[in-house]
């Protein structure tokens, strides 16, 4: 009896071992560890979705607010000139006032553009509207900013534009086609890149451009990815979307 | 550390089992909706326009 019951004793001893200093601060490293990759994973993988879903959604509700619930059908072809194109006038901070689409981004690719460019504005919405910078489809430099990696990234595959690629703006007066150039990296501080005529301070602009900036390299924020692209021609919402987009704009419609 | 968690834990295996699920999911949600977005916004990766010094 007694034997056996210092058997038991010694057993569950042997069970439970005694909690070493070592012992904790080795869990504690293991748990931090597991936190880290559980952070990574939720913002990389599980976020994004969340708030590129979010900013998708967002920007098919402004869809629908200029489409009154259907969008027309495509523009042909030999559509006659639009002329000129319309230019709209920047609203007020964190206002959203149009839709980036880019189908080198996803066949499904479309994200809302707010006025400014504040962190916890318009850059954690979608994309955002440098102030003071054109307006899209003006002569001038129209300036957009939108997050790589994190807050839906709606720029994340910013490196792989080639040249030529489409880059529509959708506003409620219609879209503007511009084709994607060149692409620079410069120092956060490059300001130059902004300009009517990017990196040339003071010249006055004769040409249509669009200027997107976005961090670099990715997950960090070292640099700044700038790529440039040119005002290609407009579509008026009344002639319907470009036939290139006509899927995403009737879907964004249909809600 | 965890050790002493199970042995605080009352109940039979299955019902420490049960315990420990609930609490890694109330840390998990904990973290999900206060911790990392908190976190996210004190990382330096949100710069990402470019501005004068």
């Amino acid at each position: 009896m007694v034997i056996e019951e210092t058997r038991g004793a010694r057993r569950r001893a042997a069970r439970r071992p005694r909690t070493s200093v070592i012992g904790v601060i080795g869990e504690l490293f293991i748990t931090a560890g597991v936190l880290v990759l559980l952070f990574l994973g939720w913002q990389i993988w599980i976020n994004d979705l969340i708030v590129g879903n979010q900013q998708q959604n967002q920007a098919a509700e402004l869809s629908q607010t200029w489409d009154k619930g259907e969008a027309g059908a495509p523009a042909p072809a030999d559509r006659p000139d639009p002329g000129e194109p319309v230019v709209g006038v920047a609203p007020g901070d964190d206002v959203a006032f149009g839709n980036l689409i880019v189908p080198r981004f996803g066949a499904d690719y479309i994200r809302p553009i707010a006025e400014g460019t504040e962190v916890y504005g318009a850059l954690a919405d979608g994309i955002g509207h440098y102030t003071g910078t054109s307006m899209p489809g003006a002569v001038g430099n129209v300036a957009l900013a939108g997050h790589r990696t994190g807050w839906g990234q709606p720029l994340g595959d910013i490196a792989n534009l080639q040249v030529g690629d489409s880059i529509y703006i959708e506003t409620e007066a219609g879209w503007y086609k511009y084709l994607f150039r060149s692409l620079e990296y410069v120092m956060p501080t490059g300001i130059d890149v902004l300009d009517p005529v990017p990196q040339f301070p003071g010249a006055s602009p004769t040409d249509r451009l669009l200027t997107i900036t976005s961090c670099n390299p990715k997950l960090t924020a070292a640099e700044r990815i700038i790529t440039y692209s040119v005002y290609d021609t407009w579509y008026p919402r009344a002639g319907g979307p470009p036939a290139e987009i006509a899927a995403i704009a009737q879907a964004s419609a249909a809600g | 550390m965890y050790a002493a968690l199970w042995r605080v834990l009352p109940g039979p295996v299955w019902l420490r089992v049960i315990l420990l699920i609930v609490l890694a999911a109330a840390v998990l949600a904990a973290l999900v909706f206060w911790v990392f977005p908190w976190v996210q916004e004190i990382l330096p990766q949100q710069d990402v326009t470019v501005e004068g010094q």
